[in-house]
This record gives C-alpha cells, sequence and structure tokens, in this order.
C-alpha cells in the first residue's frame, strides 16, 4: 500500500511539469504576471485593459503578421510564487518576454529572475525606485512612473503651500517607506522651514484608524502627507472626517485620485487634497477619447487606471517586439532603449539611460461631485520632467 | 489631558470589535476544541451581507434590522457547516478540523469576490451616530461611544447566558471536560451545534457592525483572524472575560504605543501575548487544561520501521523520481525541486507534530532563518554555495534552540500560539531592519554556483539532501531518542516518572526540527535566488501545518506525502485557473470528509482492513507484526 503511495507522488510530481510546448511560428507569445486573486479591484481592470490592446493588436494584423497570444498567471501576492510562474512562462511555455507584476517585492523578485536567466522583462505597476536604480538591471524595463517621479510631481504642488509644520501617514512596508523618504528630501530642498512634526506608520491593510488619526491631530500639523490606500485609505478617512483631522488642513496624498481608491469613498470624499490620479471623466485628448470609447464599447464600465496600466504595458510589449522583429532579449533591449510610442496619456518613451518609461500622472484636487470622488484642476505631469538629472541617474543604477 | 482620555476612548472602541469577534471563537474553542481558522471567515461574511442589506433596507430601522439580520444569517450558514462538515470529523486528531475551517477560508475567499466584485465596498454610516461629540476640543465619534457600550452589554448578556441558563451550564461544563458531559448522557451533537452558531453569531456581528468604519473586501478575514488568535489566547482559552480584558490591553497598548514607537503596531499583539505566554502559560485568565485523558498509544497503528518490501519500493520510487531529468523539462525539473524542499520541510514539522506531539503554528520561522543564514552568508560573506548551504541552517538552529527552550515549557494550543508569536517577532525583524535584511525588498541574487545552476542538478541536490533528510528523521523516530519523544507526546506524567528528562527531549526535537526546517530554507533560498519576509511568514507555516494534516498526523510518512500532494497541486491549480483559492480550498473539505485521517493514515487503515479480511488463515501470523512494537 505505501509502495502505491509513493507512486501516486511521483505520478503528481510528473503531472505537475505539464507538457512543454512548442511556440508555433505563428505566434508570438508573452508570458504576464500579477496579483490577481490578491488585489481583484486592480487587477480586474488590468486585465480589461491588456485584452483589450491583445485585441486591438491582432484585429491589426498582430506583430509583424504574427499573432500576439498573452499567457497570464497568477502569482497570489507571494514573491516565491511569482518565480514559479515566471519559470513556468519561459521554460515550459516560451514566451518572448515577461510583463506585469504590482507588489514591489514581487517586481523586484521577477527582475532578478529576468536578470539571471536572460530574459527581458517589462515591469507593469510596482512603485519602487529599485526597480530601475539601486537593484536596476539591463532586462528590466518599467512602465508606470516611479514612487520618485510621483513624489517629485507632489512636491511640486506641496512646496508652494503656506503650511510648516507637516505630518505624514503611510503604510509600514517599503512602498510607504521610500514614499515618505523621498517625499521628505525633496521637500526639505525646495523649502527650508519645513518641520516635521509626526509620523504614523500602520501595518498595510490592518490600520487601526482611530489612535492613528488622534495621534496626528495631537501633533497639530499644518498639513499631512498621506500614503495609504485602498482599505486603509477608506477607514482613515472615514474616521478623519468623524474626528474633523482634515479640517483646516491641507492634505497631500499619494494614488488617491486613482479611481479604484477614489471611487469607494463615495460621499466620504474630503475635498481639497493633493493627490496623484486619472481623472478619466475629464481627459479630452484624441488619444485618450480613442481608448475610452474603446473600453466603454467592448466591457460596458469605464477605465481604472489599471485599464491603462494593463492596456500600455501590453501595447508597448507589442511596439518592443515589432521593432526588434525578433524575440531575443538582447535585440528587444536594443529595440527598448530610447523607443517612443503613444499611448492613451500622450506619447512615452523608454529611456535608455535607466529603462523608465515617461508615463506621467495626473496630479490635481479630490472633489464632491453627485456624491462622487473626483478629481478637478487635473493637470497631467510628463514623466520626463520630474526625474533626476543624468549624472544623479548613473549614480544611482548599478553599472551593467 | 483631554487627548489622553480621547485616545483611550479611541482605544476601548477598537477593543470592542476585537472582543465581539474573540468572544466567539473562544466559545467554540472551549467547547469544541475546534481551532476554528475561519472564524474570520464568518467576520468577513457577515460585513458582506451586512453590507446589501444595509443597501437594500432604508432608514434607522433598516439599517439597525440589517445588521442583526446579517448575523443570523450568517450563523444560519454556520450552523449548515458545522452539521454538514465540522461533525463528521470530531473524532479525526486534533488540530483536524483545523485543515476543514482553512480549506472553508480558502473557498470564501474567492466566493465573495465572485459573489460581490472585487472592489471595496464602503457601507452607510449608522443612523444616529454620524457625528462626533466634543469633548474639551477633542472629537470623539459617536459610534465609537456606541461600540464602547456595546461590548460590555454583549459580556453582560454572555455572562446571563452562561451563569443563569441550563444552556450556559452545559456549555461551561463542557469547556472544563466534555467526556464528562457527554457521559452525563448530554446530546453533544446539539451543544456543539448550538455554541458553534452562537460563536459564530458573534463573529458575523462583529464583522456588521464594521460596516459604518470599515471598507467591506475580500481580505477583511486575514486580516482579523491571527490577532483574534491571540486576544483569545492572551485572555486564556475558553475565557470570555479574558477575551475582554485582552482585547482592551492589546488596544490600549497600541493605541498609547503608536505615540511613542509609530511603527509598534505591526508586532505589538505578538510581542504581548510571548511576554504573557512566558509568565502564565494559560494566558491571564484560563485554567491548566485538564490532563488529557487518551490512552497511551492512541494511534490505530502502532509504528513500525520499513519492512524490506517497503523499503525496497520506496527506493525504486525514489530511483524513479531521481529519473525525473532524463525526460522532463526545465519547469518541471524547477517545481520538482521546490516540491522536494518542501518535503524537507513538511518531515521536520511532522517530527515535532507527530513524533513529539508539539504542533508548531511558526515553523516556517526556522525555514526562513535557514534561508536568510545562506542569503547573509553568500552576499555579505561571499561564501561558496556549499559553505552557506552547511551553515545558513545554522541559523535556524539557533532561533530554535531560543524559542524553543520557552515554548517547550508550554503544551497544547498555547505551545502554538508561542511558536507563531516568536514566529511573527522574527518575521517582523526581517520586515523592519531594511538596512540589513532589505526589508520586504528582501535580498536579491542568491544563485547557486555554476556546479548546480542547472535545473537538472539541483533537482538532484534537492532531491538527494530530502531523501536523506527523511530517512535521518525516520530512523530518528525509531532510535532510542525517537521512543523517548514519543512517550513524551503519550504520557508526559510516566515519561518523567520512568526518569526521562521529557522537557529536554522536546527541546532536542524541537532544535532537530528546526534545523531541519533550516535546511530546507537554505536550498529554497538558492531555488529562487532571493530571500524576502515571506520565507518567515504565517501563510508558509500554514501551508506546513496543512501539508502534515493532509499527510496524516498520526502516521510516519504523511508529512512527505502530504506536501508532495499539496505543493503539487498547489502549483497545477494557480497556474491552471483563476479560481485556484476556490478550487483548492474545495479539495481541502474534500479530503477531510473522505480521509478523516489523512491521506496516508487512511490508506494504512485500508490496507490493514484487508490484511485482517483476507488471509482467514493466519491471524496468528499477522498479530505479531501489528503488536511488535
Amino acid at each position: 500500500m505505501r509502495t502505491r503511495n509513493y507512486f501516486v507522488g511521483a505520478a503528481f510530481a510528473l503531472l505537475a511539469g505539464g507538457i512543454t510546448h512548442s511556440a508555433l511560428a505563428q505566434e508570438i507569445k508573452i508570458g504576464e504576471i500579477n496579483s490577481y486573486s490578491l488585489l481583484p479591484a486592480f487587477t480586474e481592470p488590468y486585465r480589461k485593459g491588456w485584452q483589450l490592446a491583445v485585441e486591438e493588436i491582432n484585429a491589426a494584423g498582430g506583430i509583424n503578421g504574427k499573432k500576439l497570444v498573452v499567457i497570464s498567471k497568477d502569482d497570489g501576492g507571494k514573491p516565491a510564487d511569482a518565480q514559479t510562474a515566471a519559470n513556468e512562462l519561459v521554460s515550459s511555455e516560451g514566451v518572448a518576454m515577461l510583463t506585469g507584476t504590482f507588489l514591489s517585492n514581487i517586481g523586484l523578485a521577477v527582475s532578478d529572475f529576468a536578470n539571471q536567466k536572460k530574459v527581458f522583462f517589462l515591469a507593469a505597476e510596482p512603485l519602487t525606485d529599485a526597480v530601475t536604480w539601486s537593484k536596476g538591471n539591463k532586462y528590466t524595463f518599467r512602465l508606470r512612473p516611479s514612487n520618485y517621479m510621483q513624489a517629485a510631481m507632489l512636491v511640486e504642488a506641496a512646496s508652494k503651500l503656506p503650511a510648516k509644520r507637516w505630518a505624514t501617514i503611510a503604510p509600514n512596508y517599503e512602498y510607504g517607506q521610500s514614499a515618505v523618504a523621498v517625499f521628505k528630501k525633496l521637500m526639505s530642498e525646495k523649502r527650508s522651514d519645513i518641520q516635521w512634526v509626526d509620523e504614523q506608520w500602520p501595518p498595510q491593510g490592518k490600520i487601526d484608524a482611530g489612535p492613528v488619526v488622534q495621534a496626528v491631530a495631537a501633533a497639530n500639523p499644518e498639513a499631512i502627507l498621506n500614503v495609504t490606500f485602498g482599505a486603509d485609505l477608506v477607514k482613515l478617512v472615514r474616521e478623519g472626517n468623524t474626528r474633523g483631522l482634515f479640517k483646516g488642513r491641507e492634505v497631500v496624498s499619494f494614488l488617491t485620485g486613482e479611481p479604484e481608491y477614489l471611487d469607494p469613498l463615495k460621499e466620504e470624499t474630503p475635498e481639497g487634497w493633493i493627490v496623484t490620479g486619472y481623472p478619466w471623466y475629464s481627459i479630452k485628448t484624441p488619444e485618450h477619447d480613442a481608448f475610452l470609447k474603446a473600453y466603454q464599447a467592448k466591457y460596458n464600465d469605464y477605465p481604472r487606471l489599471g485599464s491603462i496600466v494593463g492596456y500600455q504595458t501590453i501595447k508597448s510589449a507589442a511596439a518592443i517586439l515589432a521593432k526588434a522583429g525578433s524575440t531575443d532579449p538582447e535585440k528587444l533591449i536594443a529595440a527598448a532603449e530610447g523607443l517612443s510610442m503613444p499611448s492613451p496619456l500622450g506619447e512615452i518613451t523608454f529611456r535608455k539611460i535607466d529603462h523608465q518609461s515617461t508615463l506621467g500622472a495626473y496630479v490635481g484636487k479630490t472633489a464632491l461631485k453627485d456624491g462622487k470622488g473626483v478629481m478637478v484642476d487635473s493637470v497631467y505631469k510628463k514623466g520626463s520632467d520630474y526625474l533626476p538629472s543624468d549624472a544623479e541617474v548613473e549614480k544611482l543604477r548599478p553599472k551593467d | 489631558m483631554a487627548f489622553y482620555v480621547v485616545q483611550f476612548l479611541t482605544g476601548l472602541a477598537s477593543a470592542a470589535s476585537l472582543f465581539l469577534v474573540a468572544s466567539g471563537l473562544s466559545i467554540i474553542f472551549g467547547v469544541t476544541r475546534i481551532v476554528n481558522f475561519a472564524h474570520g471567515a464568518f467576520y468577513m461574511i457577515g460585513a458582506y451581507i451586512a453590507f446589501t442589506l444595509t443597501e437594500r433596507l432604508s432608514g434607522a430601522f433598516g439599517f439597525w434590522a440589517a445588521i442583526v439580520m446579517a448575523a443570523f444569517a450568517v450563523a444560519l450558514i454556520g450552523v449548515i457547516v458545522e452539521m454538514v462538515l465540522l461533525r463528521r470529523i470530531y473524532h479525526a486528531p486534533e488540530l483536524f478540523q483545523l485543515l476543514a475551517t482553512f480549506g472553508l477560508t480558502l473557498m470564501v475567499e474567492d466566493l465573495v469576490v465572485l459573489i460581490w466584485g472585487p472592489d471595496d465596498l464602503v457601507g452607510r454610516r449608522a443612523p444616529g451616530f454620524k457625528g462626533a461629540i466634543d469633548f474639551f476640543g477633542q472629537n470623539i465619534p459617536s459610534y465609537d461611544l456606541f461600540l464602547i457600550v456595546l461590548s460590555p452589554v454583549v459580556l453582560g448578556i454572555l455572562w446571563l447566558l452562561f451563569q443563569r441558563t441550563r444552556w450556559g451550564v452545559l456549555v461551561r461544563a463542557a469547556t472544563q471536560d466534555r467526556d464528562m458531559v457527554a457521559a452525563l448522557g448530554v446530546n453533544q451533537k446539539w451543544l456543539f451545534t448550538s455554541v458553534f452558531a452562537v460563536g459564530v453569531f458573534l463573529a458575523a456581528l462583529g464583522g456588521a457592525l464594521q460596516i459604518p468604519r470599515d471598507a467591506v473586501h475580500h481580505a477583511m478575514d486575514l486580516r482579523i483572524i491571527v490577532e483574534v488568535f491571540v486576544v483569545v489566547v492572551i485572555g486564556g482559552l475558553g475565557s470570555i472575560v479574558g477575551a475582554f480584558v485582552a482585547a482592551v490591553l492589546v488596544s490600549e497598548l497600541n493605541a498609547f504605543g503608536i505615540l511613542i514607537f509609530p511603527k509598534i503596531s505591526i508586532i505589538l499583539v505578538f510581542l504581548v501575548m510571548a511576554a504573557v505566554l512566558i509568565v502564565r502559560p494559560w494566558g491571564l485568565f484560563g485554567r491548566p487544561e485538564a490532563p488529557a485523558r487518551k490512552t497511551p498509544g492512541l494511534t490505530v497503528n502502532p509504528w513500525r520501521p520499513l519492512t524490506s518490501n517497503e523499503r525496497l519500493a520506496a527506493l525504486v520510487a525514489l530511483v524513479i523520481a531521481a529519473t525525473l531529468p532524463l525526460f522532463a523539462g526545465n519547469y518541471a525539473l524547477t517545481v520538482g525541486s521546490e516540491i522536494a524542499i518542501f518535503v524537507i520541510f513538511a518531515v521536520s514539522l511532522h517530527f515535532l507534530m507527530s513524533v513529539g506531539g508539539l504542533a508548531s503554528f511558526g515553523h516556517a520561522a526556522y525555514f526562513g532563518l535557514g534561508a536568510y543564514g545562506v542569503a547573509f552568508l553568500a552576499k555579505m560573506a561571499g561564501l561558496p554555495m556549499i559553505v552557506c548551504l552547511l551553515l545558513g541552517p545554522l541559523l535556524g538552529c539557533m532561533g530554535a534552540a531560543v524559542f524553543g527552550f520557552f515554548a517547550v515549557q508550554l503544551s497544547g494550543v498555547y505551545f502554538a500560539m508561542l511558536t507563531l508569536a516568536f514566529a511573527q517577532i522574527v518575521w517582523s525583524i526581517a520586515f523592519q531592519w531594511v538596512s540589513v535584511t532589505g526589508g520586504d525588498n528582501g535580498i536579491l541574487g542568491v544563485w547557486p554556483s555554476s556546479w548546480a545552476a542547472s535545473p537538472s542538478h539541483f533537482y538532484w541536490l534537492a532531491l538527494g539532501v530530502a531523501a536523506l533528510v527523511t530517512i535521518a528523521l525516520r530512523a530518528m523516530v525509531f532510535s532510542p531518542f525517537g521512543y523517548a519523544l514519543r512517550a513524551t507526546r503519550d504520557s508526559l506524567l510516566r515519561t518523567e516518572a520512568v526518569g526521562i528528562n521529557a522537557k529536554r527531549i522536546q527541546w532536542t526535537a524541537f532544535v532537530i526540527a528546526g534545523t531541519t526546517a533550516g535546511i530546507g530554507g537554505a536550498l529554497f533560498a538558492y531555488l529562487k535566488g532571493s530571500v524576502f519576509p515571506d520565507n518567515l511568514g504565517i501563510s508558509l507555516s500554514v501551508d506546513a501545518l496543512v501539508m502534515v494534516l493532509l499527510g496524516g498526523v498520526e502516521t510516519v510518512s504523511g508529512g512527505v506525502i502530504g506536501a508532495i500532494v499539496y505543493k503539487a497541486l498547489n502549483i497545477w491549480l494557480v497556474s491552471q485557473t483563476d479560481l485556484s483559492k476556490l478550487v483548492l480550498g474545495g479539495f481541502i473539505v474534500l479530503i477531510v470528509v473522505v480521509f478523516p485521517k489523512g491521506i496516508v493514515g487512511m490508506l494504512e487503515m485500508l490496507a490493514q482492513r484487508r490484511r485482517k479480511a483476507s488471509p482467514p488463515g493466519s491471524p496468528l501470523l499477522a498479530k505479531p507484526i501489528e503488536s511488535a512494537e
């Protein structure tokens, strides 16, 4: 009986291996990894975005005549599982490149994997500066504006505020820590009179909002920097509204203008926060109109920022593949460096120096309209204007 | 001064929601001994249903009716779960019910997204409690005051229920000695069902009452479940008053702690629990557990070493596994390596749990320490791979030596929770000490040397180590040390009476298990090329528990089979379906119902039955083998 056990086990191990597919000559495969089960609020619109892109690309004749196929895997929010998925996509599915990821640590894990296995990786969402700078490598590119870029955009507006006493509230993990650090550094460079009077570090996803709000209020800051998002943001805003924390205080907040995080707040949306985000309802450019129309026609739903990220990730990947005319990673890198392409938010370029795209973000103020949160006075900030000088970037990034 | 009063009240309000959920868990555990991992899931469903109802029913009456209706609805779901699922497995080995409730939790997390969609939902504010009350210039939300009043009221009602009703007397009696209650002719089935319903009702009520202050989303359950367990253990299992005091203690320490150390929330509850358990091993208001009345050597099949045929078969299986690189691709080999590593991890926990009777809820700590040990040696000292692999697990060994010393002073669930606390402390150090560990961005670039870099070589390495570790631990099971360890498991008193230093034996076992887990972690670091705090996290500890339980606690080879089945299935499902949690959870629940002794346990039982049934002529021959031990 025990014997049979072992055989069952061995059979399972083999089964898990699956069958190695040989890539058909008429297809180009892209391997896509994201935290679908952990972060559905972001990744569902994201998935819709890239599916739309795939449809459009194939309707227009594919990539140099070859059909584009995206194989998508869930990483469950764990770096180790993301690497298993990356390995399956590369070794077993034979994908030409990897794309995706949301959490910074997963982005870094896949980027390290790509560097080790010499695979092209286009990081979609992870915001940490390390992806393109301190832990950057030649195989990794990134689409979204980094922590540094978003901080720089917000600092531009924040430094004009009269407030001198600042407090910070940020989730206690790398994203929150580095967002606060960069914001503080850039603010202090612009303004020597700023005092940092309090900082709160609730655990990500587990904020005990009442005491946090009370503690910040006790420090009596004139302005507050918020980095929390998702469910934590909801709790913080609700407690803050009830306890009057935001009354008479300026608030600067990362990501809060993104529909993913702004829409759930509904009538509780605090007014006048300076935020980065994506006001899809007020963008009036031909590129965005085309995207919006196609998206709404296909899904009968409005796009979130995730939709833009997913859409543009696959569009960028396709542009890189088309220009390279090959799936050889070295040729893909050569093609991607300095490549410019249109996007729903305007033209973007993948910089040669650090592989960061110049995709920007909208900065505006929150407002309440018909019981819903919206962004007003939004201005698109080009990513290229908010990056440090080339000399500084050279110093930040290890030599390949 | 007004500020400190308000902060104190805010802490009390936080304590209220914690208490409601914790009291339910405490009652359920006290009576049924079920470690109800699904308690957080019931809390979450409560919030979701309350959200739907509060959106439908208008007005103040509608809101409060919706909250109560949601709690009753979820209690009904709880009753169904208890009657259909849990009733079947009360007689399964201890902690096996954990597996069932874990499976349910997985399913619920996918189901709520399917039903309610992926977006965070924000419900109405409570009618009549929308604003805040001014207290010397500080604002106190009136809803907080409502919660502050509510929780002592609930405590009072529960107290009356337990002290003044016949049902309450029975519940208290069952908490103290459920075998005696059964012997006195009380219908345990309905007692358990009703207790489970009350516990689930409280959890769902706690969830529903979060509507006015929280967002409803699919990860609510995990956010609360661990903390609630901690509160229950600090208070003392089965003690409602204890849960109340612990909830207040934890919440107030957090409310004031963040004024001095803003980063303390992440670890506070675990620090408190570790401190309380070391000083008071049964929690603040708990009582020492009555000595177990189970017969020594409860295992149905006495353990025996493999017969020569079985050894041969195991060897053949190993040889077949070793030929995998001849026909499988790189991906299959990497998955094979991962499974082999998890076999190491699972057998190490299995050794502690099955042989030593010590169920650790924080075994990932030693796995992760092994991985970090390797990462430090490779990245900072730049040592070659072979040296790192040999020395890295020592970090796991040291961790196990220190924490194990304290942990083995306790037993049962308290032991489990103390190991959890230690694991969380180690995790938070890895998470917070950014300059050394890289924080949650981890340590990257820990790739194997060229001799082991190819997937086939690494697979052989992992397989070889896994085989060696399994053989070594098996040999230990049947060594004098193994017998002594099993003696401590079966009867601590008798063990000490015959002159065995039980604590030292258990401590040694803990260190052996921790070091072995560290070996697995060391290989894992090289397999993945990186180390993250995840490698020490709760979910990995739970994975290990699930593997052992799935294989079968009361068997010798359960860890091996459990690890292979669970890991292979997990990887395969995640790759094949978007609803991997739903399918995996369903599979686990099914296994629990069909194989209440775990996979290996069930197969052994079938084999034994066949042996008994088939050769009618040789019962005498069969017997000596069975009773060889």
